[in-house]
């Protein structure tokens, strides 16, 4: 856990502080974005838990420990740190690169190289590849990846990141965005994470710290920041379409209808067709055996056709994965034209299905107080 | 690949044009008593090539000894401030003609090779420091913030880092000083420093070619040897991994 105190900074012959008295708490394991304009003092607020900014009064804490008495060199090397401009050493391989800490921290040559391939294969590059690479010879997204490597070298408990995907375009941005959420879900790092992208900071934060002007404004959940925002200047800053973004704070199985009404391969065509014109079903799902999902099936399909209805069923041309944010099954649905998705797991097993009015629901949830709320539509299961 | 065809291919015709050259230059030098001479006294010209060898090699490495630390002191922080007049100073000193330089020395420490090599080494000190303060204070901030950050002394970050990266410009300074040199040292001579200038000097003075050419022309071969070796070692000190148009 970290804990800033009333943390401080005026720089030398200014008057205004550039950090004024801030107190926050980092829980274990967490990630806590610092976010705000230029200028805001959160990359001034970060360097300072490092020491590369000079505290001008305050205290921080790690794990209870106070900061203050203990040797910068060595607090620096106990810290992880990984910067927007990368800063990879030009002049150093891959391998020399992620080392550089352990080296410093006096690793025997094993361990390192076998720590090495630990870390390349985590960020999926093939360590017998890229280990005597150049950073020159690397893209702008592997460059980046070997950055974040490299601050995690020695297992760091507590991490430092300015805007660590900042130099990247949109969709590689995304996919380190995912990644590394992939590995924080298993390695459960402190961070302490800088970002100006209130995207990125909805979507990587376990808690917000709004600042501005060096005081913070708001220190909240991205939930809360989004749906409860403290005051005018929050609401300005995460946006008029922070409905839009709780989005990304969804995920498909917070949304879906679990246990759709299906039939089974196996079912004789004009048994299911009679039942669909029963309760006026135009679609059906079909799944083989074990929830498998094969595809659909809609009344003209099936009418005048004899035999089951694995015959006659098409598969779907899109589905989505319940670990999915509803942004990417709103972005497909409207890709595809459609209005239901159906959402499956990775091993192709039925897990539920999203329409379009199931989603605009959950999303308004918070802000229509007076019901609404999106269980009742799909009560029952008769969404289809 | 390429690329690499096309070099090999004036290369070749460099090289044809070196070979005629020489073809050429070597029946000029006949007629000019060149080879004569050389033939007659080859235990001369090579003490004197080996005397000039050594004030070469003394004066540089006392100049990079003491340049490439200056260029160090200079980019620390405490220093910043006066670099640039430092720096001013030292480029004024320079614009002072090295028979200049030798004659001052001389007028303060006399005859003899100490004089000699202290001239070189004040000539040649210049462009090393020069250098080392453009390498070391080129190197992008981020990488310094970066070593930083991760906990390098600053000890271990001019090592590990600032220098490696600063290398390829400190050598390129190297190589102009130690060339330089090569040229300046002849007139070592002058002060009794010995070295190939005493050829030079003596062939001018009795109006000898071949007498002037046997020092001037091992004086040449050296010079364009340095710099070939010099630049040589770039490509085995400086790390693949900083590309520069080699």
């Amino acid at each position: 856990m970290i804990e800033l105190e009333r943390l401080t900074k005026i720089y030398p012959g200014s008057t205004i502080p550039a950090v004024d008295s801030v107190s926050l708490h980092v829980n274990k394991g967490e990630i806590c974005i610092l976010i705000g304009s230029s200028g805001c003092g959160k990359t001034t607020l970060m360097r300072m838990i490092n020491r590369l900014e000079p505290i001008t009064s305050g205290t921080i804490k790690i794990n209870g420990k106070d900061l203050t008495p203990m040797d910068v060199i060595e607090l620096r090397r106990s810290i992880g740190y990984a910067i927007q401009q990368i800063g990879l050493f030009p002049h150093m391989t891959v391998f020399e690169n992620i080392t550089v800490v352990p080296k410093l921290l006096g690793w025997d040559k094993k361990r390192m190289s076998e720590r090495v391939d630990e870390l390349l294969t985590m960020i999926n590059m093939d360590p017998a590849i890229y280990r005597e690479r150049y950073p020159r010879e690397l893209s702008g997204g592997q460059a980046q990846r070997i950055g974040v490597a490299r601050a995690m070298a020695a297992n760091p408990p507590v991490m430092l990141m300015d805007e660590p995907f900042g130099a990247i375009d949109p969709i590689n941005r995304e996919v380190l965005q995912d990644e590394f959420l992939k590995i924080q879900e298993k390695l459960k790092k402190t961070i302490v994470f800088v970002t100006h992208d209130i995207h990125e900071a909805v979507k990587m934060g376990d808690r917000i710290a709004l600042l501005d002007a060096g005081n913070l404004i708001q220190y909240a959940t991205p939930e809360e920041l989004l749906t409860q925002p403290k005051n005018q200047f929050v609401k300005d800053f995460v946006g008029a379409d922070r409905a839009l973004k709780r989005l990304d704070l969804l995920k498909v199985s917070d949304a879906m209808m679990k246990n759709p009404v299906r039939c089974s391969t196996e079912d004789a065509s004009e048994k299911i067709l009679e039942r669909m014109i029963e309760k006026d079903l135009h679609y059906l799902l079909v799944t083989a055996p074990g929830s498998r999902l094969v595809g659909y099936v809609n009344v003209d399909m099936l009418r005048g056709h004899k035999g089951v209805v694995g015959d006659v069923a098409r598969p779907m041309s899109v589905t989505v994965r319940p670990s999915q944010n509803l942004k990417d099954a709103l972005s497909k649905m409207l890709t595809y034209d459609i209005g239901i998705v159906v959402a499956v797991d990775d091993d192709g097993i039925l897990q539920g299905v999203l329409n379009s009015k199931t989603l605009v629901s959950v999303v308004g949830e918070t802000y229509d107080e007076h019901g609404g709320h999106w269980g009742k539509i799909t009560t029952g299961g008769r969404i289809l | 690949m390429k690329r690499e065809q096309t070099t090999s291919r004036t290369g070749r015709f460099w090289m044809m044009v070196a070979m005629l050259l020489t073809f050429m230059a070597g029946i000029y030098s006949e007629r000019l008593g060149f080879l004569q001479f050389t033939m007659d006294n080859p235990e001369e010209i090579w003490i004197l090539f080996v005397e000039h060898v050594q004030l070469v090699l003394i004066s540089s490495a006392i100049s990079i000894s003491i340049g490439v630390p200056m260029g160090i002191l200079l980019t620390r922080g405490f220093m910043r401030k006066y670099r640039d007049w430092i720096l001013n100073i030292l480029g004024i000193c320079q614009t002072v003609p090295s028979l200049a330089v030798i004659a001052i020395a001389m007028t303060y420490l006399g005859i003899g090779k100490k004089t000699a090599i202290f001239a070189l080494v004040v000539y040649g000190l210049l462009p090393i420091i020069r250098n080392s303060v453009a390498g070391l204070a080129g190197i992008n901030p981020v990488i310094l913030d970066a070593g930083r950050g991760m906990g390098m002394r600053p000890a271990q970050l001019l090592f590990r880092v600032e220098l490696p990266n600063a290398m390829y410009i400190i050598l390129t300074g190297i190589r102009t000083s130690t060339v330089i040199n090569v040229g300046t040292a002849a007139m070592s001579f002058l002060v009794g420093g010995g070295g190939l200038g005493d050829l030079i000097f003596s062939g001018i003075a009795m109006v000898d070619a071949g007498y002037m050419l046997a020092g001037a022309v091992p004086t040449a071969a050296l010079a364009i040897f340095m710099n070939w070796f010099i630049g040589k070692m770039e490509g085995w000190i400086v790390s693949d991994g900083l590309v520069y148009d080699r």
